[in-house]
């Protein structure tokens, strides 16, 4: 026998209020373990997403983080879209590695999840969305090989049961009375990336241009160029008067204009561009030089998200934490609570352990030992619990929602949780523990 | 000389300060292997030598050696181990801890001398008839039962010197001879002096050396 078993021979004997206060610390850790995975995972959908592409570029004026959050994270739509003359002469900039265009707008319609419907290139698919973690497609699939051919995310073929062969047509701009004629076929499922990714579905970028609507009117685009690049709109308009006689005409007749050979470049627009520079500086000075003119905006997302996250996210994580942490303390102060009021039954349970011969110090550490069974005990419990449920709900949550959890998630910070919690322990099993201590022991035993 | 008290003082604070004596011992000693029964007064000061025997309670002056140690002269730490080690205590009320069985009561014994032998322990339980009983709490065995565990508790040590006080007061008179004899025999064959405290005249009348706690303890010459 030892201090440590007579420690637990008296969380025994007093099992119902010994096991309730190890139970509050265990919920309250619980708890933490949850908040802390769920803004671990949240954390990661943040800073990772998107974090492989050096810049985002867009139309300037729409601010940059309804920029990034439309680009990256597919929530809202950005301020204006971009000539497609600017895409093309950004890939020639110095510095510039690589330029995705993305188009987007449109969707699947409600009854197939109104997922956003993203235009673009198959090099789209060939970097990586996070460091070091690249696109994989379900075997047997195509990377957007022809013009109708669509790439889906893993959550919208969950969705929508979704396979290769499935085909869909697109709702223009999400608005349902409006559906593209065209029909476009799943020749690719992605595996599932724990990004927007997921609930993405992507088409050819051709294919996207081929669509009515889709063009920018051609008396429009005229004057957007003569604007932005300051050319003579008269000399525009008169290099293009075919496309300008085309389009009066059709409107004439109210019918849409067919671009059967494609639509002219003048009329083309993207949403957004995907940059890969060569090099953190090239980034720096891109972003710099775009800010200088007048067309476009080029932002790091990983910076607009980290500022997002320590501005909103991160206050509310602070929060939870902090919440949680008054959980704890509060489970601590039920332990020292009960501790506390056992100390007075306890008077002759301990006089006769110092009869006995145990030291005034040793009384203390029984005492002391006990709370910190307690807490901790509750502590690791409550890693177990927290770890248990975060392994039962991961794969739950992954199937409703799409984010990837690792079931053995575990948060650095968990390893201050013990250290903390001993800490606690000891602050509450100091009073107790010197209320043993001080024992008048002759009094006690003959009471 | 198991146990030598010579010009020991001891006195308590009354509510007004003034000192209240409480021993004032001349001289008193046990030798190895005596059995001593001690009667006397209530109030008389008998709990309090056994507590300063024992070491539980410190004297103000004089010299308090048992087994050849002067533990007047040890720190408190010093004492309680010594206390451990080398003194058994069996108490009126038995004390034994409601949540440990026969068993572990008798290791509680070892435990804060940090000789804790299992065997040893079962082999004292069955020495006071117990071993059926190893397992079970206090609240479990009958009266006489856990007198029986807390003699063995009180041996579990290997003690120099055994303190009971009114061990068998809180027994019926069926039981006390059994007690007493149990006592007494452990005593005799584990080679331990005995001091018992008692008030009950059928108990010191089986001991060869009775001595009356007023004949050699006179505070009141101390005030």
């Amino acid at each position: 026998m030892n201090l440590l078993a007579i420690v637990w021979k008296s969380i025994r004997q007093r099992s119902l209020a010994s096991s309730l206060t190890a139970l509050s610390v265990a919920l309250g850790v619980a708890l933490m373990i949850a908040v802390l995975v769920i803004n671990g995972v949240v954390g990661r959908i943040f800073s990772q997403s998107g974090s492989g592409y050096s810049l985002v570029v867009g139309a300037q004026g729409g601010g940059e983080l309804p920029l990034v959050l439309s680009t990256i994270y597919r929530i809202g739509k950005p301020y204006d879209n971009l000539p497609w003359r600017f895409y093309e002469e950004l890939q020639e900039r110095a510095g510039v590695e690589q330029v995705i265009p993305l188009c987007f707008g449109d969707t699947t319609s409600e009854e197939e999840g109104s997922f956003p419907i993203i235009g673009t290139l198959p090099r789209f698919f060939g970097t990586d969305y996070a460091p070091g973690r690249s696109f994989g497609i379900k075997k047997g699939g195509e990377i957007l090989k022809g013009t109708w051919d669509a790439v889906i995310g893993a959550e919208v073929a969950r969705v929508n049961g979704w396979d290769m062969g499935s085909t869909f047509k697109m709702v223009h701009g999400g608005v349902q009375d409006h559906v593209h004629n065209e029909k476009f076929t799943v020749t690719g499922v992605l595996a599932p990336t724990g990004t927007p990714n997921d609930k993405t579905v992507y088409i050819h970028l051709r294919g996207f241009f081929m669509l009515d609507d889709h063009a920018k009117p051609a008396s429009e685009a005229i004057e957007r160029n003569a604007v932005l690049y300051g050319e003579d709109i008269e000399a525009l308009r008169a290099e293009y008067a075919d496309l300008l006689a085309k389009e009066a005409a059709a409107k004439k007749s109210g019918q849409h204009v067919h671009h059967h050979d494609g639509i002219p470049d003048i009329q083309k627009e993207v949403t957004a561009l995907l940059v890969l520079t060569k090099n953190d500086v090239a980034a720096l000075q891109l972003s710099s030089r775009l800010k200088e003119g007048v067309i476009a905006q080029g932002v790091n997302p990983i910076i607009v998200m980290r500022q997002l996250m320590d501005n909103l996210v991160g206050n509310i994580r602070y929060a939870l934490m902090i919440l949680t942490g008054l959980i704890i303390a509060v489970s601590g102060i039920g332990i020292f609570v009960s501790i506390y009021n056992s100390m007075s039954d306890r008077r002759k349970e301990i006089a006769i352990m110092r009869a006995l011969g145990a030291s005034r110090q040793q009384v203390f550490s029984i005492i002391l030992l006990e709370a910190i069974v307690l807490t901790v005990g509750g502590g690791l419990l409550g890693l177990l619990i927290g770890h248990g449920l975060v392994f039962a709900a991961a794969p739950i949550v992954t199937a409703r929602s799409g984010l990837l959890i690792d079931p053995m998630h575990f948060e650095p910070i968990e390893l201050w949780i013990i250290p903390a919690l001993l800490a606690m322990a000891t602050l509450i099993g100091i009073l107790p523990g010197l209320t043993a201590y001080r024992t008048d022991v002759a009094k006690a035993l003959y009471d | 000389m198991s146990l030598l008290l010579q010009d020991v003082h001891k006195s308590y604070r009354e509510p007004d300060g003034r000192p209240l004596p409480v021993l004032n011992i001349a001289r008193f000693e046990v030798k190895p292997t005596e059995q001593v029964a001690l009667i006397g007064q209530s109030g008389g000061g008998k709990t309090t030598l056994l507590n300063v025997v024992s070491g539980i309670t410190a004297v103000d002056s004089g010299l308090v050696q048992v087994d050849g140690v002067d533990i007047s002269r040890l720190h408190e730490v010093s004492r309680d181990r010594f206390r451990a080690e080398r003194i058994g205590i069996v108490f009126q009320t038995f004390n034994l801890l409601p949540a440990f069985s026969a068993l572990e009561n008798v290791l509680l014994g070892m435990t804060f001398s940090g000789r804790v032998d299992r065997t040893y322990a079962r082999s004292l339980l069955e020495q006071v008839g117990l071993s059926h009983r190893l397992h079970h709490r206090p609240g479990q065995l009958s009266v006489g039962e856990q007198q029986r565990v807390s003699v063995a508790r009180a041996l579990a040590n290997r003690p120099k010197l055994m303190l009971a006080d009114e061990p068998t007061a809180s027994v019926d008179m069926a039981h006390q001879d059994t007690i007493l004899t149990l006592l007494r025999t452990a005593c005799s064959e584990n080679n331990v002096s005995l001091l018992l405290v008692t008030h009950s005249p059928e108990v010191s009348s089986q001991f060869d050396r009775v001595e009356e706690l007023a004949a050699f303890n006179q505070p009141e010459a101390a005030a």
